[in-house]
């Protein structure tokens, strides 16, 4: 199983990437298993592990009654005993039935155990959304999560990091949420060879650099900046784009670097407002600034506080789009121009 | 005293009245019982002080104190080795240290000091003990069945022959969880033994008004898996069905549960009785339990069986009682855990 992955040097895209981070996993790691709901099914997870069963065996691969909290806490309890399992929730709003598995369990243990038992478990958190799915197929709850102490949660944008940030993720000694969202499964890159990094060296990254606003996402809304980004420069205006990357624990100084030299600061955020992600990302990053460095007011860009709606009608609307993400930018500086 | 409801499907199990004979002890393991006898001492010692230290105010954490179920924690150990894993939960005292824990790590985690289990930082619902095969207590009802199944399944990934347990009592039955996992470890065929300690109560609540029978074995047949439903105030009882249960998962042939039928003599968390607080918890039934004691009908048996005197009794109790002793003195002692703890545990490490 050690033999060259099938795909160096040929463009794959996100979903394959997640694939090829588990087959590394599986081929290099004994103690890497998977389990959840789906995992010998072609449709519940998308291209995202195509047949890892057949390549590594049913005993790793495993495929589970519906039991989400069960099957989460058996992942947890593994991990307590030398394995690096991987739950798989291929709806995220189905997970919040392992909760407590997740929040009171994993999250805990080595801290209120002395640092004696550690919980190396990856949860991973499909978000799958759009096409009239409603309001219990939809959600995306990554702010509820990277509130806990003692959980990690990554959310990959690019091709590369939905690899590399699982390899990270499962090598970690922590328990850690990985999201993926469904949106960006055909998103495609070429991936250089594997490198395993600790998860615990990564976090935000500069992946535009621009002096004029600086728009800050993670996940899907990482790209509605990045596509923005594109939009404003042909306005001749220069948009720093910032992925975060991890949610938990946050480490804000990439973006307070940025806001500092742009003075304009717009999040954009998949979740929903109130007591959302995107609060955090700006009370970070206002709190630490000297008063009177911002050029404009803050932003956040958000779903609205409504469940997912069914209907086409009410679905056109709901999710934040890139242009309207332009619109808040030139709004900002904007609001710049009238002040000089 | 009030007998259980006609409807009592445990019958005989669940009425104080029966049952209270000294055990018959055969004098050839006269020896090994009197081990067993001083670790169902020292937890029923060691609970009695906490709860002299709850009353005193020095142990704040909750303490969900076990007095009168020593003999379910002690059999089930006898039959488990340290390369096992073992799961409690708020209740878990006896577990860890029929197990293997000290009491001096014990009482020192209840006072929230540097030199627990859990080093000061979990207090008595959160113990550990990896050395002896205690992998972790919490309190949240139900939580450590799954867990269990989690390590039992480790151990099937392993191939070799360790097992899972997981105590929890009769509330945590009514648990979807417990439902799920016992689903999952007989279609994975997990060496995991669930362990019930039916001590007719949850927190408050008589089991008469939160199940339509009292018998928790029940539950295993549903799920096609191999049980027994045992006096939990007889340790060579408790001994023998563990060993049958324990040692078909050791070869292979799946989980089990065992069902042990007891009682607390005192209330759901502290140190009073909380005769005021079930529903049909009184005084009489409380007292009449006493006479079915399992530490005091393991006394019996080895005078009856002439292994050991009265004064040997008196020895043994003075002795665990000095060991208690010191472990408070020394607990009361210890340094609480360092501020710097607060943050640095959160995450493991840098990996």
């Amino acid at each position: 199983m050690n033999k060259p992955s099938a795909t160096a040097g040929r463009e794959i895209s996100y979903g394959e990437a997640i694939r090829e981070g588990f087959i590394h996993l599986l081929s290099r790691h004994r103690e890497v298993f998977t389990i959840g709901q789906g995992l010998w099914s072609p449709w519940y997870v998308g291209n995202s592990m195509t047949d890892l069963d057949k390549l590594f065996g049913k005993e790793r691969v495993i495929d589970t009654p519906v039991s989400e909290l069960a099957c989460t806490g058996a992942a947890v309890g593994a991990a307590l005993c030398g394995y690096r399992p991987v739950v798989i929730h291929p709806r995220m709003d189905f997970m919040v039935l392992a909760a407590d598995q997740i929040v009171n369990q994993a999250a805990k243990w080595h801290h209120m155990l002395g640092g004696q038992a550690t919980v190396p478990v990856t949860v991973r958190a499909i978000i799958n959304r759009g096409g009239e799915q409603g309001a219990q197929h939809s959600q995306a709850l990554h702010g509820w999560f990277a509130h806990i102490p003692g959980l990690r949660v990554v959310m990959p944008a690019s091709v590369a990091d939905a690899r590399d940030l699982l390899i990270a993720s499962v090598l970690c000694d922590d328990p850690v949420m990985y999201i993926d969202d469904r949106w960006l499964y055909e998103r495609r890159a070429v991936l250089p060879p594997v490198v395993e990094r600790p998860l615990a060296t990564e976090g935000p990254r500069v992946l535009r650099p621009g002096k004029d606003i600086t728009l800050v996402g993670a996940s899907y809304s990482t790209w509605l900046c990045e596509q923005a980004a594109e939009m404003l420069a042909a306005e001749d205006i220069d948009a720093e784009v910032i992925d975060v990357r991890v949610l938990n624990p946050f480490e804000p100084a990439a973006i307070l670097a940025s806001v500092s030299r742009t003075g304009r600061l717009c999040v954009v955020d998949g979740g929903w407002r109130n007591a959302g992600w995107a609060a955090e990302v700006i009370a970070s990053v206002t709190e630490a600034l000297d008063a009177g460095a911002l050029k404009a007011a803050p932003r956040r860009i958000t779903l609205p506080d409504a469940p997912a709606p069914t209907s086409k009608a009410l679905e056109q609307g709901y999710y934040p789009e890139a242009r309207h993400v332009a619109e808040a930018a030139r709004a900002m500086l904007a609001s710049r121009r009238i002040a000089s | 005293m009030a007998k259980r409801q006609p409807w009592s499907e445990l019958g005989g199990l669940a009425d104080p009245a029966r049952f209270t004979a000294p055990l018959q002890v055969a004098k050839a393991d006269g020896a090994r019982l009197c081990g067993l006898l001083r670790t169902m001492l020292v937890i029923r010692h060691t609970e009695d002080q906490i709860g002299r230290l709850v009353v005193e105010g020095l142990a704040r954490t909750p303490c969900h104190l076990g007095i009168g179920q020593e003999a379910v924690a002690v059999g089930v150990a006898t039959r488990l080795r340290a390369t096992d894993r073992v799961f409690g939960n708020h209740r878990s005292h006896s577990h860890f240290l029929a197990l293997g824990g000290t009491p001096a790590s014990l009482i020192a985690e209840v006072l929230g000091k540097a030199t627990g289990a859990s080093r000061g930082m979990g207090g008595s619902m959160h113990l550990f003990g990896r050395e002896f095969g205690f992998h972790g207590s919490v309190p949240i009802v139900g939580a450590t069945i799954p867990i269990a199944v989690g390590a039992g399944l480790a151990a099937k990934l392993d191939g070799g022959d360790s097992v899972a347990v997981a105590f929890f009592g009769d509330g945590a039955t009514e648990e979807g969880v417990f439902h799920e996992s016992m689903n999952l470890a007989v279609v994975q065929g997990l060496p995991v033994l669930f362990v019930c300690e039916n001590n007719l109560f949850s927190s408050h609540l008589d089991i008469d008004l939160r199940q339509p029978s009292d018998r928790i074995g029940r539950y295993a047949e549903a799920h096609r898996m191999r049980s027994l439903t045992v006096d939990g105030n007889d340790l060579l009882a408790v001994e023998s069905a563990t060993t049958a249960l324990v040692d078909a998962a050791r070869r292979g042939e799946g989980p089990a549960l065992l069902e042990a039928v007891t009682y607390r003599f005192r209330g759901h968390v502290g140190p009073n009785e909380d005769i005021d607080v079930g529903v049909h918890r009184r005084m009489e039934d409380v007292e009449a339990w006493r006479h079915r004691c399992p530490i005091r009908r393991l006394q019996d048996g080895l005078v009856a069986a002439g292994v050991l005197s009265a004064d040997d009794l008196a020895s043994m109790e003075k002795d665990v009682l000095a060991g208690i002793a010191e472990a408070v003195a020394n607990a009361r002692r210890a340094a609480y855990p360092d501020p710097s703890a607060l943050h640095q545990l959160v995450y493991a490490g840098q990996r």
